[in-house]
């Protein structure tokens, strides 16, 4: 049979966290030489499903447009997802909080286990999980007849461009009443987005208030990266919560990931650890974020981010 | 309004994660346990409830062993009226549990469950989700405000890009975020009052659910570790350092 992948969309672009489950997908279809499909589901999706056809190694896109789906609330995804399960062995959806949210409706629909956030697939029904905030790495088989699975973007390659997937549009779904999109107040940032950035500059406690995040932003400015944050600045109000890096915030996996003023609790690092390069720079030498910083700067952060801006000015940046 | 309000007993923050030396496991024995810091703060939202005259009764429900008796107390000592202790054993994965609750949802007929939006000893995020779908209610995970308007919640819920607005009709599961309220402390003479606050005592058996696992935990491994690199002491050197791993 086949694998079905849940893009991960704003009904606009479609998010490169759908080409790294496709990876997913694509490695537990390895076993069997199953098919792997997306299933675009929103408003207005045309340019989505077009840009899902384009994913290496995609045999089709299923479009589903829909004003139920504008959101993408969980009760209307279910009712797209779970009457298409006829058809496939696996549903994957990246883990972002829209995949978090819809995903354990359709498993119990299904009356299957869900498998959330996998980091690495060991066959069709094998996968290894973080848990304990990524303290340990399970290993679990699913003996479930369909597999219900969340993966963690960060921990895969993104699936290639050069398919030529058909685009097969999927008839209106039921529309449930119980729940109804009111408004958001999302943040909006001339950077990159945190989970897809190649550096990210992420600020805690240390920062002492909203606007001291000024002088970090001015050094992800030079870099092109993301700014993110410690569960510890969220909570205090320097940011909102969408900057945040850990367990229960957003786990980010760049190039480069500079920590100012950070401590370094275990459920930050859950979210940050897998970065290429770790800088740290925090006063206190015996900070924990410095046991697992390549490179580590014991310094008054308010003294050394603006050294640090001037020196890449300085050298061009 | 009623409201159920389910806790799970797991490992304390606090404590570091050691992997058992033959990867069956995460070592449990002799650590301090606590009540699921999630839930610590679905406890306070139905508290807080209560206190504002919004819920009539507050329940607390645990499924684990003998211990997470002491779980169900600590939400009482916070202020929740009376507690379920369905006992078990085993260790019960998400789906069960929904199944268990919404066994107890049939016989309480509470109008809302709020819950934690996941138990950080597996990280799963499923519970809350699957029991709004086994009831057929409808869901707000992620919850930082909740207001009660007539049959509705209006929940705020913490999304990627913010924060994202809905309406649910009750009866609703909600699952909370961090930062929708900060749990209390229970005072001594609340600790002592707790004490006197009724706990049914139930099996799994007493709901009739199967709770045989569906996920076999081939082996629980340490994650590969990181080691502290070197210290730099000025800007040139790190931006220096930088360069040289190419990564600006």
């Amino acid at each position: 049979m086949a694998i079905l992948v849940v893009a991960e969309h704003d009904n606009e672009n479609l998010k490169d966290a759908t080409h790294k489950t496709v990876t997913a997908a694509a490695q537990m279809a390895k076993d069997k030489g199953s098919d792997v499909d997306i299933l675009v589901a929103g408003k207005g999706v045309k340019d989505v499903a077009t840009a899902a056809a384009k994913i290496a190694g995609v045999r089709k896109v299923l479009a589903c447009d829909h004003v139920s789906l504008k959101r993408q609330l969980a009760e209307a995804m279910q009712e797209v997802i779970v009457p298409l399960m006829d058809s496939y062995d696996a549903v994957l959806a990246p883990d972002t909080t829209t995949g978090k949210n819809f995903m354990p409706r359709i498993a119990a629909a299904l009356d299957v286990m869900q498998i959330s956030s996998i980091s690495g697939v060991e066959s069709a029904d094998t996968f290894v999980r973080p848990i304990y905030a990524g303290n340990a790495m399970a290993t679990v088989k699913s003996s479930d007849g369909k597999k219900v699975v969340t993966v963690r973007p960060t921990a895969f390659a993104p699936a290639g461009e050069g398919g030529s997937a058909s685009i097969e549009t999927i008839a209106d779904p039921a529309t449930p009443e119980t729940s109804e999109f009111i408004g958001e107040e999302l943040s909006k940032s001339d950077r990159p987005e945190l989970t897809a950035a190649k550096i990210v500059i992420s600020g805690g406690r240390g920062m002492g208030s909203g606007e001291n995040f000024t002088i970090i932003e001015k050094v992800a400015d030079q870099l092109g990266a993301a700014v993110g944050a410690s569960r510890a600045a969220v909570d205090a109000g320097y940011v909102p919560n969408d900057y945040q890096v850990g367990q229960t915030g957003k786990v980010v996996a760049p190039e480069l990931y500079i920590a100012v003023g950070i401590s370094g609790a275990i459920q930050h690092l859950a979210g940050m650890k897998d970065s290429k390069v770790i800088v740290a720079i925090n006063k206190d030498e015996d900070a924990p974020i410095f046991q697992i910083a390549d490179y580590g700067w014991v310094a008054d952060l308010f003294n050394a981010v603006p050294e640090l801006e001037a020196e890449l000015t300085k050298q061009g940046y | 309004m009623k409201v159920l309000v389910p806790v799970k007993r797991v490992l304390d923050f606090n404590v570091k994660v050691r992997v058992k030396s033959d990867e069956s496991g995460v070592d449990l024995a002799n650590v301090k346990m606590s009540m699921n810091p999630f839930d610590e703060i679905s406890v306070e939202q139905a508290v807080r409830m209560a206190e504002a005259g919004t819920a009539t009764e507050t329940i607390a429900v645990s499924i684990g062993p003998d211990k997470a008796g002491e779980t169900i107390r600590t939400s009482l000592a916070m202020g929740i009226d009376r507690g379920i202790h369905v006992n078990t054993d085993a260790e019960v994965e998400p789906l069960a549990v929904a199944k268990i609750l919404k066994a107890i949802v049939e016989e309480e007929r509470p109008d809302l469950v709020i819950l934690g939006k996941q138990a950080i000893d597996d990280d799963s995020n499923q519970t809350g989700q699957m029991l709004a779908t086994l009831l057929g209610w409808p869901q707000a995970t992620f919850a930082n405000s909740i207001d009660k308007d007539g049959d509705h919640l209006t929940v705020g819920r913490e999304v990627d890009g913010g924060i994202q607005t809905i309406k649910v009709t009750l009866p609703a599961v909600v699952t909370v975020d961090l930062r929708l309220n900060e749990p209390r402390y229970a005072s001594l003479p609340n600790i002592m009052k707790a004490k006197r606050k009724p706990i049914d005592a139930k099996t799994t058996d007493d709901y009739g659910v199967d709770i045989s696992p569906r996920l076999e935990t081939l082996k629980v491994a340490e994650p590969a570790g990181r080691t502290a690199g070197v210290k730099v002491e000025d800007a040139g050197e790190l931006v220096a350092k930088l360069k040289s791993e190419g990564v600006i």
